[in-house]
């Protein structure tokens, strides 16, 4: 839970260019669906939300579910506007909030 | 893996069985009883699958075609299966895609990810992985600015089911 996110830029963006972004953190997603040895079922345990934001400006946002693998792992574009910083989002059923923000070297 | 993992597998197999079991299991499934076999288990499965579909696309009806849906034809591991999801589109603010959702048809729930996309993003593309049960169809949905839905279907299928989801 405490491992930090990995993202991946690229080392450096023009305005105006399509970058990809890729992002993925360690999480179990326990889909509520298991059961342990005794026959309990294990609660739900899921990142439900991921925000992506660039200089506070919505990107792009993930409501998950179950089906999600554990790991969750994205990856999707941005056309830059601009120099400026991403900051990522990640909340999970527990309330655990995990936050990253990096900036992108733009020319 | 846990003793609830093998049960549900079984049950799950009930339905998969003539596809892809062996005839030993297949003989013993024919000495069951039809309620010992579950047969609810695909149908509500679909059901919840209906209804997701339908609480996304409303009354729209959704246009194949211009949705690019990738993910393997056979997932050798349900637990983590690479899907991406394309549309041709300009990413302006008068024309964008709004909406992007992943759907499974078979799973415990029927929900995957749903996203919500920006024009800042300059391409309507993601690509993740997701949870397989078992062998089924996996649909993927997206919502364009003018409101029009646009769908996408395929069958994967799973040689080892991903743990619920």
């Amino acid at each position: 839970m405490a491992v930090k996110p990995r993202i991946k830029l690229p080392a450096r963006a023009k305005v105006g260019e399509v970058i990809e972004i890729k992002t993925l953190v360690s999480h179990v997603m326990e889909t509520g669906q298991r059961r342990d040895q005794d026959g309990k079922v294990i609660p739900r345990m899921i990142i439900h939300t991921f925000t992506a934001k660039y200089d506070d400006k919505p990107l792009l946002e993930a409501k998950l579910w179950p089906g999600t693998s554990a790991n969750p792992y994205f990856q999707f574009f941005m056309k830059v506007p601009g120099p400026g910083s991403f900051e990522f989002t990640w909340v999970d059923d527990a309330g655990t909030v995990i936050n990253e923000k990096v900036e992108l070297n733009v020319e | 893996m846990t003793g609830g993992h093998v049960r549900i597998g079984v049950r799950r197999r009930d339905v998969i069985v003539g596809a892809s079991a062996g005839a030993a299991i297949l003989a013993l499934m024919r000495s069951l009883p039809a309620s010992a076999q579950d047969p609810a288990k695909t149908p509500a499965a679909l059901k919840e699958f209906d209804a997701a579909f339908k609480q996304i696309v409303g009354e729209g009806k959704p246009v194949p075609g211009k949705l690019k849906l990738e993910i393997p034809e056979i997932a050798e591991n349900g637990n983590t299966v690479p899907y991406l999801i394309t549309v041709e589109s300009p990413m302006t603010e008068n024309d964008h895609i709004k909406a992007m959702h992943m759907l499974s048809t078979s799973n415990p729930q029927p929900g995957v990810a749903s996203f919500t996309l920006t024009p800042l993003m300059g391409k309507a593309s993601i690509a993740s992985r997701m949870r397989l049960a078992k062998t089924q169809d996996v649909v993927a949905l997206a919502e364009v600015s003018d409101g029009q839905f646009l769908v996408a279907r395929r069958t994967v299928k799973v040689t080892i089911g991903g743990c619920g989801g």
